[in-house]
């Protein structure tokens, strides 16, 4: 066995730093990290002296004062008595409301779209095409805007459903009128209400809590279903029909409990200006959902059709040749391999969404920039402050939904053995 | 050695930098060295700030820009006109963006301590109000229980509107906008059942609209709203220019100086508080750091603060304004300037 020690370190001289490879990669790093610890202390320093010559201090205080403004939509009780803070909560679950309800959104119109992009009917793909390709490369702020006119402009005013021969019509069996402030939806009522459990200002009815534990239990419920049919399926080799069961272990209970709580819906009456009993659907939050909605569903669509290409074609004929159905083909071979390519860049989809909420300022949805960023901060003057916050809450959302997205691509993705 | 160097000349260069990043100093010397004033006014509001359509401003707050950039820099065209939102005005001011705010702001004893402004005077006394359709058959914001009322956001309106439903015991739905232009079409539509803020701004909005006769503002003034132009805290005598400047044009009227006979007048008259003013006697411009005729050329540009009402918001006008509270003091109104000696 030969052994190469190589030649002896050469004392160290302090011009090694920039002519020896092995420390200049060292000396840069350090420069590097030297100058940018000088930008960020100059910024900060500026800021600081800036604020300082202004008269101003940095102070969080504020947030507890009296906000003394209204907010449209709540999630939770809030009046113009709550401080700045509540109303900066309220702002921050209208921000969530609207980012959730346009990942969901987001997705299941993306798959679709996705899907139907490489449909062999040359119509739907082209069609799918072109919503992709429009409503990709034109800016969102555009399409919240075209979204807001649209639904302004077009949808009647509450009036015109006023007297004897209205000009406009309810629809969905007289349940459901589209205006242009909001969406009038039903609500629901209870006969026999079980009461509510308090919680803070406001509490949550008994009602939602057993719907709750009963679609939990049924969940868990399939769960062991599916279970007991793998087993039943790997001795027999024949999976037994489960569906009708499962469908029952939802269906029965929710039944039962809507009969026993007396539940029905309660269709919204125009009464003085404005319709009331039911649910009024913010335009405003339905504009930025629907804008939000088609524009991340473009880019999602372009993801899942990537992700189906990137599996090869040898997968799916032989699945086929194995005398697979193509749904199964679908959910048994394509999609698990496809969801590997798909879920990292969805995880930036969710990202975007999230961030692009606040240009819900255009339509005036009082989310996080509308409540902190906007009304409060004009009232109080703390700029720094206010800014500082809304970058923090963004950044710990994008992190967390980034951290339960990459969660879920270790799940999927490729396990070598 | 040498990277000592290196990093102490690094360092100087930051520390030196920041100091001259501060926006801090004279905004007289800046205004004179830019040989332009910016003012920020409203983004669009008809009568007080608007652009035509070759881009030329007009209007009652554009009038007070070019009466100070006229006793300024001799030159009443000198003027860079910024516009800004009720968002961003305040921080446009203070950042430094603007030298002197005159955009319908509300004289508020928070603005004028916390946000660190001063309020140089008012121009216009005002108070809110509400436009509703008139086959909405509303004849009082009492009857208003139940509305969706557009409202534009980071405005004193906003605060003035929720405590009003407060008091009053009645429930409303906000739809909040960014601008009057917004608030129009938002209104117009129908997408809200009045429209609430300033009385005056309700009077210039309706009379850009194709119907004017069928929109009524409410009796009721909800709130007080004194409007006046407004600078940066700190700069003392750039507030004194700013608010001599507006006194001067009041002090016009007052005295019957007109655009029209201004030249004359500083030849003939005898008042001595005519001639105080016009500079023909007491260098009063000299205590502000500027000539003798500021004044003169500050009344030239548009003319005193009744003529420019007349022009721009008056009852002549589309907008229609009565002087009311506008008025001057020996009319039975609150403009009152004080004394020029």
């Amino acid at each position: 066995m030969v052994t190469y020690t190589g030649a002896v370190d050469p004392p160290f001289r302090l011009s090694m730093l920039i002519y020896d490879r092995r420390y200049r990669s060292l000396t840069l790093q350090a420069i590097v990290f030297i100058l940018v610890m000088l930008a960020a202390s100059w910024i900060i320093d500026n800021t600081l002296k800036n604020l300082a010559d202004l008269g101003k201090t940095l102070s969080f205080d504020f947030l507890f004062r009296r906000a003394g403004y209204d907010i449209p939509q709540q999630l939770i009780p809030y009046n113009s008595d709550d401080t700045h803070l509540r109303a900066a909560v309220v702002g921050l679950l209208n921000t969530l409301l609207v980012s959730v309800l346009g990942c969901i959104a987001a997705t299941v119109l993306g798959v679709v779209a996705g899907v139907l992009r490489l449909s062999s009917n040359w119509l739907i793909a082209r069609l799918m095409t072109v919503y992709v390709e429009v409503f990709r490369n034109i800016p969102l702020l555009l399409w919240i805007l075209v979204c807001l006119a649209l639904f302004t402009e077009i949808m009647p005013p509450p009036n015109a459903y006023r007297g004897e021969n209205p000009a406009a019509g309810m629809i969905l069996f007289d349940m459901v009128a589209p205006t242009n402030r909001y969406t009038a939806i039903p609500s629901i009522g209870m006969t026999n209400p079980p009461g509510t459990l308090a919680l803070g200002r406001e509490g949550i009815s008994w009602a939602f809590i057993a719907f709750a534990v009963v679609i939990a239990a049924a969940l868990a419920g399939r769960r062991l279903l599916r279970s007991w049919a793998r087993r039943v399926q790997d001795q027999t080799g024949k999976r037994p029909t489960t569906w009708w069961i499962s469908l029952a272990m939802f269906a029965l209970p929710v039944l039962l409990l809507t009969w026993y709580f007396g539940l029905h819906l309660i269709p919204p009456v125009l009464r003085g200006f404005n319709f009331a009993d039911g649910i009024n659907l913010d335009n405003a939050l339905v504009v930025l959902w629907l804008a939000l909605t088609l524009y991340t569903g473009a880019f999602i669509a372009e993801i899942v059709r990537a992700g189906i290409l990137a599996v090869s074609r040898g997968q799916s004929e032989a699945a086929f040749a194995l005398g697979l159905r193509p749904r199964r083909t679908m959910s048994l071979v394509i999609l698990p391999q496809a969801l590997r390519v798909i879920v990292p860049p969805l995880i930036s989809q969710y990202l975007n969404l999230t961030k692009n909420s606040s240009l819900a300022i255009a339509v005036g949805y009082m989310d996080l920039r509308g409540t902190l960023g906007g009304t409060t901060l004009n009232q109080t003057g703390r700029e720094m402050e206010a800014m500082v916050l809304m970058m923090a809450v963004y950044l710990a959302l994008s992190l967390i939904i980034s951290a339960g997205m990459n969660i879920f691509n270790v799940r999927v993705r490729l396990k070598e053995r | 050695m040498k990277k000592s160097v290196f990093f102490g000349s690094v360092t100087a260069v930051a520390l030196a930098a920041s100091g001259a990043l501060a926006a801090e100093g004279d905004t007289l010397k800046e205004v004179k060295a830019r040989d332009a004033l910016n003012c920020g006014v409203n983004t669009g509001l008809i009568g007080f700030a608007a652009p035509d359509a070759n881009g030329n401003w007009s209007g009652f707050d554009v009038s007070y820009c070019k009466a100070l950039a006229a006793a300024v820099l001799g030159d009443a065209t000198k003027v860079k006109y910024v516009p800004v939102t009720g968002q961003t005005r305040f921080t446009a001011l203070s950042s430094g963006e603007v030298d002197v705010l005159a955009r319908n702001s509300t004289w508020t004893f928070q603005r004028d301590t916390d946000l660190k402004l001063d309020f140089i005077g008012i121009n216009y006394y005002d108070g809110q109000g509400f436009m509703v359709r008139k086959d909405l058959g509303v004849s009082s914001a009492k009857e208003l229980n139940g509305a969706t009322i557009c409202i534009q956001t980071g405005t004193t309106t906003e605060l003035n509107l929720a405590d009003y439903f407060k008091a009053n015991n009645m429930e409303y739905q906000p739809v909040n906008i960014d601008s009057n232009a917004e608030g129009e079409q938002q209104y117009m539509a129908g997408a809200c059942d009045a429209y609430t803020t300033d009385a005056s701004g309700l009077a210039a909005t309706r009379a850009s609209f194709a119907d004017p006769e069928n929109h009524i503002i409410l009796p009721e003034i909800i709130s007080k709203e004194p409007l006046g132009p407004a600078v940066r805290h700190g700069d003392n005598n750039w507030g004194d220019i700013a608010r001599w400047t507006l006194y001067a044009l009041i002090a016009a009227e007052e005295y019957g100086v007109t655009s029209a006979n201004i030249d004359e007048l500083a030849k003939s008259s005898n008042n001595p508080e005519v001639q105080r003013l016009l500079g023909t006697t007491d260098e009063l411009g000299k205590m502000i750091g500027l000539d003798a005729e500021w004044a003169r050329r500050a009344i030239k540009a548009s003319g005193n603060y009744g003529e420019i009402f007349a022009a721009t918001i008056g009852e002549q006008t589309p907008i229609g304004l009565a002087r009311g509270l506008n008025a001057q003091w020996t009319q039975g109104g609150l403009m009152y300037a004080m004394p020029f000696r």
